[in-house]
């Protein structure tokens, strides 16, 4: 008896209770399209998390001061981050590309008659280095603007939208507190960052500037900085870097050797990295309670198998009589229970993509299904068929014609 | 507690040839059905040898008596046996399933099978549609699709009334006129009646063999008793 006559004899046989088969197949329905959509929800995030780690723009440490070491010998200037170790990280600890100091401040913008509350960055030009940005239009800072503190600003895409909607604001002059400033650029929009701060909503003006005109000098650290940003070449490893940064740092501060660093450096990759780590076991965790869900379906198969080998003792009885041999009764009921896996398996992949799509669509959350894990889980739902259908197949197949027969 | 040995059949042998329209008759317990089981290879025999059509099919696996079964004998049950919320043409294609016959003739043998019991109108009846004696006339057809050399029935008219009972002999009367050998079992002489010899069974021994006296005939199509004195 060939392929297609078994299958077309299941899925009669199958048809002819659909409302049993289908609650059979509940489980795998189930446990088919919960595998899906876990694995596809993980793949989202590790999808996301990728997205993050490209706009970061690769390997980059982000330096804080302030932590100074409380009764040591040094002075709190001493330990303060400046800018010029910006330029020290440049020159002597090999793999770093390209190191930027930051001075942040805040500051109303006002255009005609709209105005505007923005954080401020005082910075040099490899802030588009180690940020990753990129201008939309304009230019950036000349040497002569970063060495006098000239009043020039880039802003972002928010500020440009909120002051000069459609405008082109590139030469405008926009009040910045108390002085006027030009506009000589505008930066690509970027949208949140990795903890969700608008990074759009920012206006970038020279170090110098910032420093004088908004924060204000401080009497005891003139040069101090709010953080400085490192971007190492690809080629190394930015756990050197980061040791090499330390060495150079406490050498340069004076950092007694018993003495905590005073200052923190963190790996934006690395944080990025291990949220999407913890975000994967639990993923993986929920996908392998899915799995369980798939077994639970298998049983659940086998059990119904069972009580229809049972009910269907006469009819067995019947085909064996007319000629069916054990093989063709065994082939049927393992048929069968492949179909009901199959079927169910299928629909349960038709739900995964029906409930991963309204997620992205309502929720606005990305998922990933490819097509391997539709593949698998189709194909272990089959395997859970052949199974958990084989022992009551082979009970059914055992049977002698005129037992089965006379079965009440 | 030990089981008790009994034999259901002991010292029994019969040749049938060709074309004979046998009934089996004996009291309950007797060995009827047993000796049935045993003919249409449904049941295997502890001691002793049944041929069919020259082959020793006592000696066969259970693959070869599947064979067996399929293509040379045509089994009607006392409770018909068909397949519930399964068209008429569905139950007598079944066997059809399982042979070597081309698919492409499945259809017209299933079609002129039902008609030749009288049902070709209700093909695609299930068998809740239908009354006992068509069910019953399903089952036959049932029989008939593989050509069989013979058509072994266990009572089968034991769950139909007098009138139907009638019908349905009437019907192997004419399947055995065409040349197709029919055993069957019964407790009513009335219904032994119709066929040509009778074994009556014992307590296992067979204790009668004789050709029927004041044979029944039926006139298929007006359903009118003609008595045939022979
Ligand atoms: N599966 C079985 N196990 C044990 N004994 C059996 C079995 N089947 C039949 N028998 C015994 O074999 C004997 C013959 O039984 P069989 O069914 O052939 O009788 P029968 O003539 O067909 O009776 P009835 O007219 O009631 O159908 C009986 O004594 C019965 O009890
Ligand atoms: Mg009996």
């Amino acid at each position: 008896m060939n392929i297609f006559k078994l299958f077309k004899i299941a899925l009669t046989a199958l048809t002819l209770n659909v409302m049993r088969s289908i609650l059979t197949m509940l489980g795998i329905i189930i446990g088919v399209s919960a595998v899906i959509i876990m694995v596809s929800i993980g793949a989202g995030a590790q999808q996301e998390v990728d997205a993050q780690l490209e706009a970061m723009g690769g390997n980059v440490l982000i330096i804080f001061g302030g932590w100074n070491n409380r009764g040591g010998g040094g002075t709190a200037a001493v330990a303060t981050l400046e800018d010029g170790h910006a330029n020290l990280m440049l020159e002597q600890v090999y793999g770093v590309e390209a190191a930027t100091p930051y001075v942040l401040g805040k500051s109303q913008l006002i255009y005609g008659n709209l105005n505007w509350s923005a954080d401020i960055m005082g910075t040099t030009n490899d802030f588009f280095v180690t940020k990753n940005w990129d201008l939309e239009s304009g230019r950036g800072f000349t040497a002569a603007e970063m060495n006098s503190g000239e009043k020039v600003v880039i802003i972002g895409s928010i500020i440009k939208d909120e002051l000069f909607g459609a405008s082109d604001p590139i030469g405008q002059s926009v009040r910045v507190g108390t002085f006027n400033a030009m506009i000589i650029g505008v930066l690509k929009a970027k949208g949140p960052d990795t903890r969700g701060d608008d990074q759009d909503d920012v206006a970038v003006m020279p170090l110098k500037t910032v420093r004088t005109k908004i924060t204000g000098i401080s009497k005891s650290s003139p040069n101090s900085v709010s953080y400085l940003e490192v971007k190492g070449s690809d080629t190394v490893s930015m756990a050197y870097v980061e040791e090499e940064i330390t060495s150079l740092l406490r050498q340069t501060m004076k950092v007694a050797d018993d003495k905590e660093d005073p200052f923190r450096i963190r790996d934006l990759a690395e944080t990025v990295e291990s949220r999407a780590e913890t975000q994967a076991i639990f993923n993986t965790l929920l996908a392998a309670v899915a799995s369980v869900s798939l077994v639970v379906g298998g049983i659940g198969i086998m059990n119904i198998m069972m009580v229809s080998v049972t009910e269907r003792t006469r009819e067995i009885g019947l085909r064996m009589a007319i000629g069916a041999k054990p093989d063709d009764i065994l082939n049927q009921f393992l048929v069968e229970a492949i179909t009901l896996c199959g079927v169910g398996g299928l629909i349960g992949i038709g739900i995964a993509f029906g409930v991963t799509y309204s997620m992205e669509t309502y929720f606005d959350m990305v998922t990933v299904i490819n097509p391997e894990i539709v593949f698998i889980s189709l194909g272990f739902s089959a395997l859970i068929g052949v199974f958990f259908g084989y022992y009551p197949a082979l009970k059914a197949s055992r049977l002698q014609p005129i037992d089965a027969l006379r079965y009440e | 507690m030990g089981e008790q040995t009994l034999w259901a059949l002991d010292g029994i042998d019969t040749i049938i040839e060709p074309g004979e329209f046998v009934a089996v008759m004996g009291p309950s317990g007797s060995g009827k059905s047993t000796y049935m089981n045993m003919i249409g290879c449904l049941d295997v025999v502890t001691e002793g040898q049944v041929y069919i059509d020259g082959s020793e099919v006592s000696s066969f696996q259970p693959d070869e008596l599947a064979t067996i079964r399929n293509e040379k004998i045509g089994f009607v049950f006392q409770q018909f046996n068909l397949l519930a919320r399964t068209t008429a043409e569905e139950n007598v294609k079944l066997p059809l399933l399982y042979s070597q016959i081309p698919e492409s003739e499945w259809s017209e043998r299933t079609l002129k099978c039902l008609e030749q019991v009288d049902l070709g109108p209700r093909a695609d009846h299930q068998p809740s549609q239908l009354s006992g004696g068509q069910q019953q006339r399903v089952a036959i057809a049932r029989a008939l699709v593989n050509d069989p050399v013979m058509i072994l029935a266990d009572e089968p008219t034991g769950a139909l009334d007098t009138h139907t009972t009638e019908e349905i002999m009437a019907l192997f009367q004419e399947l055995n006129e065409k040349g197709t050998t029919i055993i069957l079992v019964t407790h009513e002489p009335e219904v032994a009646a119709y066929a040509k010899r009778q074994l009556i069974f014992r307590d296992g021994h067979l204790v009668s063999d004789e050709l029927t006296a004041n044979r029944v005939s039926l006139d298929i199509d007006n359903s009118s008793l003609v008595s045939n004195e022979q």
